[in-house]
């Protein structure tokens, strides 16, 4: 079991290694986006509302958090396989999603998104609601509230949260491996070609284990970071937002 | 030209129903008990909230006309709205607060100069002491050259030290603006201070519209009384004898009131309508109770005695040259005139 830090760097290197870390990067650099792009304006239109459709959408947003990744994807296949709802269109234009990237890409964000989402909804909350109040008194439509009032002020919560849903995204299994299967350099994400490595070569898993603790860890410290600037709107912090001229 | 509301809303357990008329350049307060629909009256006016119904013109230009289906959303009405806390963005300085509603910056620039903040422009709004707080609040307010100030309880942030000189300064501020003002506030001191017109609101009906002086001569009924600072006695009116209403007292005592009265009355009088005295005093006041001195509380350069159930105002130097002491029996004088009937249960 003992294995030198110098095997480990070589192991990093060899292709399955080398594709699982691209597959993974891009995957969930695309998740991510798609994650915040979506999740923000949910996530603002869930903190400011408080009908019963609220409550709907919220469980429906946190359903993947409970749903095991096994059924999380089979309902993706469900979904968006050649024989799902949805694949059956999608196979007429001629897009086949799954066991491709996109399939990866959508199966990460699936499980990911929650994390994102309850945490910015939860960063949007915590604000005086006097504070868009007075601004919309001094003349700023919804739009101008949510930038220069609701979104400074959630920034850091909404850090926090896609630092989160990154750390899960990258360790995504289940719903993956269910959905895109495990294909090297195609659908094959870290977590994946530990896996598969285990049976093959144990140092290349082993190596791309540390990988992922250090990732993880630092996804986590970042979390803090993020966290730490969402409370400072009342204590001096390194990395205040600057200030931007106005009027 | 005036802002002129007419509007009714449910709350909580009654629907607050207020019609309201507020003059160019005078300042109108609200006063009563927390949650009696005052700041209700204030979002609808700034267009916060839509009311069930009602209808609002500033200048003659229509706001809100629920009928017809007009409701001008907030950003378009030109409402400076003075928040609770005050409302000051944490993620922005002084400048950028001030500059946050101004169409020009050489109008935030003015009201920085004129609230004597331009110094704090580049501070952090955490960093400024409450005083401070609020006139970053009002120069962000005026900074957007409004048509109508709004304040709601612009003093209850501050402590009792920084209330006095601060409550001087947001006056003479509202006498210089030639705006209709409302200030809501729970202190009847402080609405006389800072208006010339006082509405007491309670279940969001206006009890009683007038100047202090009007609401103190005549308070129209007990709330009204009491707000206004009045010792409340209950007793029942008994009879008159030379012009003067005869009320025995819950407590035993007999008192008399120039007002007419009848049944259940409570007998209203104010603090500095009253003298205390060891010994009933030989003179042309009427109404004398004899009590033990509960309380005494300095206030500056007077003091508060309470002796049984009235609280009398006297100066620091007659209260040393009585020897006032908790537990002593004195006498509370106090003239016919200035024991004001009010039907009880009204």
């Amino acid at each position: 079991m003992r294995v030198p830090p110098g095997d480990l760097f070589a192991a990093l290197r060899t292709d399955a290694a080398v594709d699982a870390i691209l597959v993974t990067l891009t995957t969930n650099a695309i998740s991510l986006v798609l994650i915040i792009g979506l999740g923000t304006p949910t996530a603002y239109w869930v903190a400011t509302r408080s009908s019963r459709l609220r409550d709907v959408v919220v469980t429906l947003i946190e359903l993947p958090l409970v749903l095991p990744p096994a059924v999380a994807g089979i309902g993706l296949l469900a979904a968006f396989g050649r024989l799902g709802l949805l694949g059956g269109t999608l196979d007429f234009v001629g897009i086949d999603i799954a066991f491709t990237k996109i399939a990866v890409v959508l199966a990460v964000a699936f499980v990911a998104s929650p994390f994102y989402v309850r945490t910015a909804v939860s960063a949007f909350e915590s604000i005086d609601p006097a504070l868009p109040d007075a601004a919309r008194t001094l003349g700023a439509g919804p739009a101008k509230v949510f930038l220069r009032v609701a979104f400074p002020l959630a920034a850091g919560g909404l850090g926090a949260g896609a630092a989160l849903a990154f750390a899960r995204g990258i360790g995504e299994f289940g719903a993956t491996i269910m959905f895109a299967g495990s294909l090297q350099g195609v659908t094959q994400t870290l977590s994946l070609a530990i896996y598969e490595q285990f049976d093959l070569d144990f140092d290349v898993a082993l190596a791309i284990s540390a990988v992922l603790v250090a990732v993880s860890a630092a996804s986590l410290f970042f979390v803090k970071l993020f966290s730490r600037w969402r409370s400072s709107s009342t204590s001096p912090i390194p990395f205040a937002p600057s200030s931007q001229p106005s009027g | 030209m005036a802002l002129e509301l007419d509007f009714s809303h449910p709350l909580r357990s009654f629907v607050a129903t207020l019609r309201l008329t507020v003059p160019r350049g005078r300042t109108l307060a609200l006063v009563g008990p927390s949650g009696a629909g005052k700041t209700t009256s204030l979002r609808v006016i700034a267009g916060l909230l839509r009311p069930r119904e009602g209808t609002l013109t500033v200048d003659g230009v229509p706001w809100l006309d629920t009928r017809r289906g007009h409701v001008l959303p907030p950003e378009r009405r030109k409402v400076g709205y003075l928040f609770q806390e005050y409302a000051l963005f944490p993620h922005l300085d002084v400048s950028q607060n001030v500059r946050f509603g101004a169409r020009d910056g050489g109008l935030a620039d003015e009201m920085l100069d004129r609230f004597g903040i331009t110094h704090l422009r580049r501070a952090r709004t955490r960093d400024l002491s409450g005083g401070e707080r609020q006139r970053v609040g009002l120069a962000r307010a005026l900074a957007r050259d409004p048509d109508v100030l709004l304040l709601d309880e612009p003093l209850s942030a501050l402590d009792a030290h920084t209330k006095t000189s601060v409550r001087l300064e947001l006056h003479q501020h509202l006498r210089d603006l030639d705006l209709p003002a409302i200030v809501v506030t729970h202190d009847f001191d402080d609405a006389a201070a800072l208006a010339q017109t006082i509405g007491v609101v309670v279940e969001g009906t206006l009890r009683q519209i007038g100047t202090p002086a009007e609401l103190v001569a005549a308070p129209a009924d007990p709330f009204v009384a009491t707000f206004t600072g009045a010792t409340l006695l209950p007793g029942a009116a008994v009879g008159t004898r030379d012009g003067l209403t005869e009320v025995l007292l819950d407590t035993g005592a007999t008192a008399w009131s120039t007002q007419p009265g009848s049944g259940r009355v409570h007998l209203a009088v104010y603090p500095w309508d009253i003298t205390l005295a060891r010994e009933q005093p030989d003179s042309s006041l009427t109404n004398h109770l004899r009590g033990p001195i509960t309380s005494i509380v300095p206030i500056g350069d007077r003091a508060r005695v309470r002796v049984g159930l009235v609280v009398a105002e006297i100066t620091a130097a007659s209260a040393r040259r009585l020897e006032l002491a908790e537990g002593d029996s004195v006498v509370a004088s106090f003239k016919a005139t200035a024991a004001r009937l009010l039907q009880a249960g009204g």
